[in-house]
């Protein structure tokens, strides 16, 4: 690849370093998004986007978060221009755009089935975009080159579409988008198509991607793993609607209402039946929270339990048994039948005596780690 | 040299299986090409070279005059109502082909974006009227565009036609015949491409910076240009070679080459001029075929066309 980056330099000799943090200096400010009152309706009855008010920070690695049909891949169409609000603005920028045709918008897409073109070489796709803009071939070389080198495509460029594997496709799509350099670039469940190994590597490589660019990514999963994972924020949406928006330790730590917090992978959630100033009397039993909130429903986190074992009397101490005991190695999950109701436990292992199924042990939460939400 | 060590006889009775086993799975299709295709072309390609006999039969000895008489020298010096018949069956073949492109790429497309269980009876729809047999349905355009018909009586009210003269026969009836009886051959050819396209391509044109129009000329139109060639292939050789249409709906001044090749046989006027004029029209569709196939290398982007 070293040739790659000489033919680089020679063939663009105007571009010097300081330059081209410059460009990008402004190229960052124009890369914020503000959406206002998006709605969006397919057919009669059926409710896409629901009244959409979201800004999105320049440079930022923010993903739309939730189940099939909530409406964020609509979101990420509109944002592209492929479709169309009934209802409300779009701004990148601080520009309107909302009446924009997509190939007047200077963001690009990630498709989720990639969308090469066949019947073009993997050269021919990366310099689709700067053909279309009307960038002279000496420049779509050279540009093509350099995002070869950055992606690090190697060989690939002389292949064939028909000759590469779905990680090759989605590297390809997503240097295809990239070398446009645009304001923001979108990402429609990119990943999905891909194998378990193979994905978390490129979630790895496209996080190392976006952070040394710099540019705004807006990017669509249904796995909270992975929203996780790469975000700088998440925006959690449900039936149109955002459920809630901010970090990612934010959204999984302090879910708002049940639906985040079931979608963020909680399972254990109790009704507050009784509240007496810090005092909750749930199906579990009495607990004491540090959370002054009036929400109706108690969320325990599954790391934030410990074991012990026997029965041991103290604030926020339940007897339970074991009913099922995953072992995963690092750490295990358990399934500790309190009275009626089960409670799930997820346990470090570091060297600690592990309880047996049928054991009866005590479990210990803090205070500080139980928190309220709304139904 | 590297198979010496190998016992020469095992080698040649491995070969020997081999080539049984091709001949037995060629020769059938072979014999048959050589029967029904290589056998009366080549017998074809000698009764051009004879001599006319009195009744229209070749004799020998072997001679260049049935090319002579087809390029127009008579008994009369030279006329050029042959050479008109070739220009002629050429520019109906340019043109009722240029026209079903026309017609059928946007009902293709149309029948594409139905919902999957439209599409096969849409495509019976387009199918079906060539199960009729094609002299009944040209009978069928016969009764439509003669004089008097409501067709006829609004183009001559329009002007295009002198008054009661119709729009039958007329090289126009051809061609609308041609149109007529060959959409089928194009449209399916072209649905089938248009099928196979991923319609998030054409998004994904106009998300890196493709117009409309561009996105459908640099993602749409390629792609289908493998079945387009593929119906122009099915649809303009046989038009070339017509003999229906042109003979029911051409009248005296529409005939075409297949008719000039007709007459010569059934009216038992000469048969090597009709032989003459049959290789003229294999060579026709040869250098026709030799075009396409190298208009299909530079536009698909190296691939490979297959006619």
């Amino acid at each position: 690849m070293s040739d790659t980056t000489a033919a680089d330099v020679i063939a663009s000799p105007g571009v010097r370093p300081a330059e081209e943090a410059i460009a990008h200096e402004a190229a960052r400010d124009a890369s914020s998004i503000e959406m206002t009152g998006l709605h969006k309706r397919f057919g009669r009855d059926t409710v896409a986007l629901d009244g959409v008010d979201l800004i999105i920070e320049p440079g930022e690695f923010f993903t739309l978060l939730g189940p099939s049909g909530c409406g964020k891949t609509t979101l990420l169409r509109i944002l592209a221009g492929l479709e169309e609000a009934d209802h409300g603005r779009l701004a990148i920028g601080g520009k309107d755009i909302t009446e924009v045709p997509p190939h007047k918008r200077s963001v690009n897409t990630v498709f989720q089935s990639y969308a090469l073109f066949p019947h073009l070489s993997v050269r021919e796709n990366l310099a689709f975009g700067l053909k279309m803009r009307g960038l002279p071939p000496e420049e779509r070389e050279a540009r093509v080159a350099k995002i070869a080198e950055f992606i690090k495509l190697g060989d690939l460029v002389d292949r064939r579409v028909d000759q590469l594997s779905g990680g090759q496709r989605q590297r390809i799509a997503l240097a295809r988008a990239l070398v446009n350099e645009p304001d923001v670039l979108l990402l429609d469940e990119p990943l999905s198509a891909l194998d378990a190994g193979l994905r978390s590597q490129l979630q790895v490589e496209l996080l190392r991607v976006q952070k040394r660019l710099g540019m705004t990514f807006v990017f669509v999963t249904h796995d909270q793993q992975e929203a996780m994972v790469m975000s700088d924020r998440i925006a959690v949406l449900n039936g149109g609607v955002i459920q809630q928006v901010g970090p990612p330790r934010e959204v999984y730590e302090h879910p708002m209402n049940a639906f985040v917090a079931r979608f963020m992978g909680h399972d254990n959630l109790y009704p507050v039946i009784a509240r007496h100033g810090t005092r909750l009397s749930t199906p579990l039993g009495d607990l004491v929270t540090e959370d002054a909130g009036e929400g109706g429903l108690l969320l325990i986190r599954p790391e934030t339990l410990d074991l012990l074992p026997g029965e041991v009397a103290g604030e926020n101490h339940l007897p339970a048994v074991v009913g099922e005991r995953l072992y995963r190695g690092s750490h295990a999950e358990y399934r500790l039948e309190v009275g009626e109701s089960t409670l799930q436990a997820t346990l470090n292992n570091r060297g600690r005596h592990l309880p047996d199924v049928g054991d009866r042990v005590t479990v210990s939460v803090a205070p500080g780690d139980l928190i309220t939400l709304s139904e | 040299m590297a198979y010496t060590g190998i016992t020469p006889s095992a080698r040649s009775r491995g070969m020997v299986r081999e080539a049984r086993h091709l001949l037995l799975t060629v020769a059938p299709g072979v014999t048959w090409i050589v029967i029904f295709l290589v056998l009366p072309s080549a017998y074809l390609m000698g009764v051009a070279f004879m001599t006319n006999g009195p009744y229209g039969l070749p004799e020998m000895p072997l001679s260049l005059e049935s090319f002579r008489r087809l390029a127009g020298f008579g008994f009369l010096g030279w006329s050029p109502g042959n050479l008109y018949t070739l220009l002629r069956s050429l520019w109906q073949t340019l043109v009722s082909t240029g026209l079903v492109v026309i017609v059928a790429y946007p009902i293709a497309y149309y029948i594409s974006t139905c919902r999957a269980r439209w599409r096969p009876i849409m495509l019976l729809l387009v199918v079906v009227p060539s199960w009729t047999n094609q002299v009944i349905r040209t009978f069928g355009w016969m009764n439509l565009l003669a004089p008097g018909t409501p067709l006829s009586n609004l183009a001559e009210g329009l002007g295009f036609v002198a008054p009661n003269m119709g729009l039958y026969p007329s090289n126009f009836a051809v061609t609308l015949g041609l149109v007529y009886n060959f959409l089928p051959f194009m449209v399916l050819p072209l649905y089938a491409a248009f099928e196979k396209l991923d319609t998030a391509q054409v998004e994904a044109a106009q998300d890196l910076f493709a117009s409309p129009v561009r996105a459908f000329w640099h993602a749409v139109f390629p792609q289908t240009l493998p079945g387009l060639l593929a119906g122009v292939v099915l649809v303009a050789i046989p038009a070339f070679g017509m003999y229906v249409i042109p003979e029911l709906l051409g009248g005296g001044k529409g005939m075409m080459l297949g008719n000039l090749v007709a007459n010569q046989f059934a009216g038992g006027a000469n048969w090597p001029l009709g032989a003459a004029g049959a290789i003229l029209m294999l060579i026709a569709t040869f250098i026709g075929l030799f075009a396409m196939r190298r208009i299909g290398r530079r536009l698909g982007g190296g691939e490979e066309v297959v006619i």
